[in-house]
């Protein structure tokens, strides 16, 4: 037994292992932009110069000056405020998305990975099924019957997300099943449960980790999409993509900010996740090497 | 055979003091050191070494395929041209016409995706070959080694094919251009001991009828002895002896080839049990100075670790030991 | 082949039998009777609601309502639309054609552009490489409908090169080809980035191969090698990739339609969600996830035609 005991790993340390904070300028950069981006989303109230919401059909369309750093839109409201309030939302939203499609896809991978057999093929099949159905549409088909709002947008595609790291989960689960270490738990006499909660979550956590970052930009842009279509986020509230769908008449009549401000801020925000997503994949690819 | 080697011809191969050094990091990393090499036309010579010698480099230098950013010395001539001054037309002809290799794996020499016949007539229409001659010529030449129903063959994929019959379509395209010289980098390595000794039997058979000159590069010193008239035995980068066959198997006269000998088992009554040699191989970049195979020599003596032994005549080939002469391999 | 075949049919079966239970199902999820909410809010008289009980088979058990409603749509009848007062086939057939001119136009986009940036890429690395992947970096980040408004304001406000959003279908193919260009731009640019990656690591991946440096080693020219050996073997992932994006491009024409006022099948969609216009969401749904999955059948079926290794039933002889 001191002969199998031996080949059980250290424990990895949780996210402290991923070493946030690593080597590459565009990777560090990208961190600090989302640091940057979540203190704004708690600080939007102190920060924001102007309530958000407020009319001043006075003002409207009117340009960058020392009053509106960004302007202010077709009905008056100020740019910068709406953009410092809009990371809220826009950053609540993929939060809930990622969070629960994380937590029940990495629930689902890892039964289906740890049963095998009959519970691996229908739950298999079953995310099969769902990853056939794009989350969008899923979306749009909710809010059709549901009505427009956070509600149906979130929960269709937490959904549609689900099958994206239930897949992930499942094929690295397995692989580390099929580890000695894991065996020698086993043959202690441990249960299925407290292995997998001890030794296989944590040992496929970075990995997942990793994907749920990238997901997390892909989910701010498909929010932000029904939110500009009308679907997602209602007026008044600020939001980036309802700010993009608001914006459309003022670019017709040439001026851009209104549009383009929120726009910057959503690609911006979608490279930082992608970058810091890759980044740590690669750094993850290169430790397992 | 001796008749062959001693024939006052070119030879179709003159590797002259060649080193090869690559970049790596700040230094650059030597990889080959004075190496030199002859292959005549019709004659079969062995490169054996163990891996990371610089066997494979050599023989791939031969085709001016270096790794990128090499940097060499010295000159390989290629009936009498050097390869490493030709431009990539040049090159690109040499190959094509002159000179063919057979490579270890036939499974990734060969695109798996493209037909055999294809494979076969890339070459032939890179050496000149008409396209309406080159399916032709191609069933030709899987006939010639072998291949059953050769029309059936072109039409194949890679994957329908066993190893050893794949490595039989490689030789084929290799000979299609009917090179002046052959090199095949541990073709049998990759495949069964069965279907070994078939190739090793065509490649020899193609040498007798085609009269092409072919350098073999293996680590196995039993092959070569099947196939080769000469060898040259490596050993971290450098060339340490060469004689012919029969003498390098009946009087090898430095220490390495002698303990390569002695470590390869042998069966029949009586066979001394096999002697591996201590240590581990050592690549030219971590040799220390003086004779890179000091360290691991049973007869090593204090002066072997200070002056590095050069090539010189012992017996009909060349050793470079410094104690060669007094016999102690025996 | 006919097994393989068989199975994929079979899976094909089960996802659109799902997807017609799912959007069957989502309008009993809305609250309260079906009817009311098919009248959404608008008074009607006790005959009409009978009526429409009727016509919904809403009486009926809801395994007998599927059933009803399942063979109305494999006979082709997809119901009325509230919105226009028409049949949705007819509706549905009215609007498919300019969708599936912009989806064969940003197609068309992506596949050249994506796949020869991805090429260049991979042959040229240093600054073309790099600058490859910034601008794919960028590209795959920006939604279509970010795309839409910068795209507008550069090119039809500022430059005035091509028509803004509305203004109807423009008569003659040139002129809508010209007015659908910056939609299938808008439409194309983050799969031009996807596809432009998924070429150039395809691409590295084969130039790396043995067989590559073995044709180079016979004195096969460069060209030739990239052309036979390289591009010809990064083909599998690239159309695997591909041709799950034709269904990614059909399902984003309800943002970039939209965006850009183009009377499609996306742009219908999202009318009739705001309209609640439920016969027209549930065709167009239904319509989306069939031709994904046929898409994707058509993938699986072009596979082995692609790479003979995966062709059913053949080994080594």
């Amino acid at each position: 037994m001191t002969t199998t005991l031996t080949s059980v790993p250290y424990r990895r340390p949780g996210l402290r292992g991923l070493r946030l904070f690593g080597r590459g300028p565009l990777f560090a950069i990208s961190v600090a932009v989302l640091a940057a981006l979540v203190l704004v989303a708690v600080l939007a109230p102190v920060l924001a110069p102007y309530d958000p919401e407020a009319l001043d059909l006075s003002a409207s369309l009117v340009g960058t000056t020392g009053d509106h750093l960004l302007g202010t839109d077709q009905s008056g409201r100020d740019i910068l405020s709406r953009l410092l309030h809009g990371a809220r939302t826009g950053l609540l939203g993929p939060l809930l998305v990622v969070g629960v499609s994380t937590l029940l896809g990495t629930l689902l991978g890892v039964v289906a990975a740890w049963r095998g057999g009959w519970a691996d093929a229908v739950l298999s099949r079953s995310m099969d099924l769902v990853f056939a159905i794009p989350g969008l549409l899923l979306a749009i088909l909710l809010v059709s019957v549901v009505g427009p709002g956070m509600t149906a947008p979130v929960i269709a595609m937490a959904v549609a997300y689900t099958p994206y790291v239930g897949r992930l989960v499942r094929g690295i689960a397995r692989q580390e099943k099929a580890r000695p270490y894991i065996e020698a738990y086993v043959v202690q006499g441990w249960s299925g449960r407290t292995v997998c909660l001890r030794h296989l979550l944590p040992n496929i956590a970075p990995t997942v980790f990793a994907q749920s970052a990238m997901n997390f930009g892909y989910a701010l842009m498909d929010l932000a999409a029904l939110s500009f279509l009308g679907f997602g986020v209602q007026p008044p509230t600020a939001d980036w993509g309802a700010m993009i769908n608001e914006g459309q008449g003022a670019v017709l009549q040439g001026a851009m900010l209104p549009a383009l401000a929120p726009s910057a801020c959503i690609v911006l925000a979608v490279v930082a996740f992608g970058i810091v997503g890759e980044g740590l994949a690669d750094r993850i690819a290169r430790r397992e090497k | 055979m001796n008749a062959m080697t001693k024939t006052p011809t070119t030879p179709v191969l003159e590797i002259e003091d060649l080193g090869v050094r690559l970049p790596d990091h700040r230094a650059a990393r030597p990889v080959l050191d004075g190496v030199s090499l002859t292959v005549r036309p019709g004659e079969t010579v062995g490169l054996v070494g163990e891996s990371g010698s610089g066997k494979s480099v050599a023989c791939r230098s031969v085709l001016g395929l270096l790794p990128p950013g090499a940097h060499t010395t010295g000159r390989v001539l290629v009936s009498g041209r050097d390869v490493l001054t030709l431009r990539a037309k040049e090159l690109a002809a040499l190959r094509a016409r002159e000179v063919a290799m057979v490579f270890q794996d036939p499974r990734a020499s060969v695109n798996p995706l493209r037909r055999v016949g294809d494979f076969l007539t890339e070459g032939l229409r890179a050496a000149g070959t008409p396209a309406d001659r080159a399916a032709e010529r191609a069933e030709e030449l899987l006939d010639a080694v072998g291949i059953r129903d050769p029309h059936g063959a072109l039409r194949r994929f890679p994957h329908q094919f066993s190893g050893g019959m794949l490595q039989r379509v490689v030789i084929a395209a290799a000979l299609a251009a009917e090179p002046a010289l052959l090199l095949a980098d541990e073709p049998t390595t990759a495949l069964d001991v069965t279907t070994q000794a078939e190739v090793i039997a065509l490649l020899a058979r193609m040498r007798a009828e085609r009269g092409t000159g072919m350098l073999f590069v293996t680590h196995d010193l039993e092959l070569a002895s099947a196939i080769c008239d000469r060898v040259y035995v490596m050993y971290a980068g450098r060339i340490v002896e060469s004689r012919s066959t029969d003498e390098l198997f009946d009087r090898p006269r430095h220490p390495y080839t002698a303990g390569l000998l002695a470590c390869t088992p042998r069966i029949g009554a009586g066979a001394p049990p096999p002697r591996p040699i201590p240590g581990r191989p050592v690549s030219l970049a971590e040799t220390p100075p003086g004779c890179a195979f000091a360290a691991r020599c049973p007869h090593a003596v204090p002066r072997c670790a200070e002056e590095t032994p050069a090539l010189a005549p012992h017996g009909e080939g060349t050793a470079a030991c410094h104690r060669a002469e007094e016999g102690i391999t025996l | 082949m006919t097994r393989f075949l068989l199975g994929r049919l079979l899976g094909l079966v089960a996802v659109v039998f799902v997807t017609s239970v799912v959007v069957f199902g989502t309008i009993h999820l809305a609250p309260g009777d079906p009817v009311t909410f098919l009248l959404h809010g608008r008074p009607a008289t006790p005959e009409a609601v009978a009526a429409l009980r009727a016509e919904h088979h809403l009486d009926d058990p809801l395994v007998v309502q599927y059933g009803s409603w399942l063979g109305g749509v494999l006979s082709g009848d997809l119901g009325r639309s509230a919105q226009y007062h028409q049949d949705v086939t007819a509706l549905l057939g009215s609007r498919l054609p300019g969708t599936a001119l912009l989806v064969g136009y940003a197609a068309l986009l992506v596949a050249v552009l994506g796949v020869s940036a991805g090429i260049l890429a991979a042959l040229r690395p240093g600054l073309l490489d790099r600058m490859v992947l910034i601008g794919t970096g960028v590209a795959t980040a920006t939604p279509s409908f970010v795309t839409a408004i910068v795209l507008v304001s550069l090119f039809s406000v500022q430059l005035g090169w091509f028509p803004g959003p509305g203004g109807g279908a423009a008569e003659g193919l040139g002129a809508r080809l010209h007015q659908l260009t910056l939609p299938a731009f808008a439409l194309a640019l983050t799969f031009m980035g996807l596809l432009a990656r998924v070429t150039r690591s395809a691409m590295l991946d084969e130039l790396g191969r043995e067989h590559v440096e073995v044709a180079r080693a016979r004195g096969v020219a460069g060209r030739t090698v990239v052309r036979r050996h390289v591009l010809r073997n990064a083909l599998g992932p690239v159309v695997t990739v591909g041709g799950t994006m034709l269904a990614g491009l059909l399902i984003s024409t309800s943002i970039v339609e939209t965006a850009f006022d183009v009377p499609g099948l996306g742009s219908l969609l999202v009318q009739s969600v705001t309209a609640q216009d439920f016969a027209v969401v549930q065709a167009v749904t239904l319509l989306s996830v069939v031709a994904f999955v046929l898409v994707n059948l058509a993938v699986d079926l072009l596979a082995p035609l692609i790479d003979p290794r995966l062709s059913p039933g053949e080994g080594p002889s």
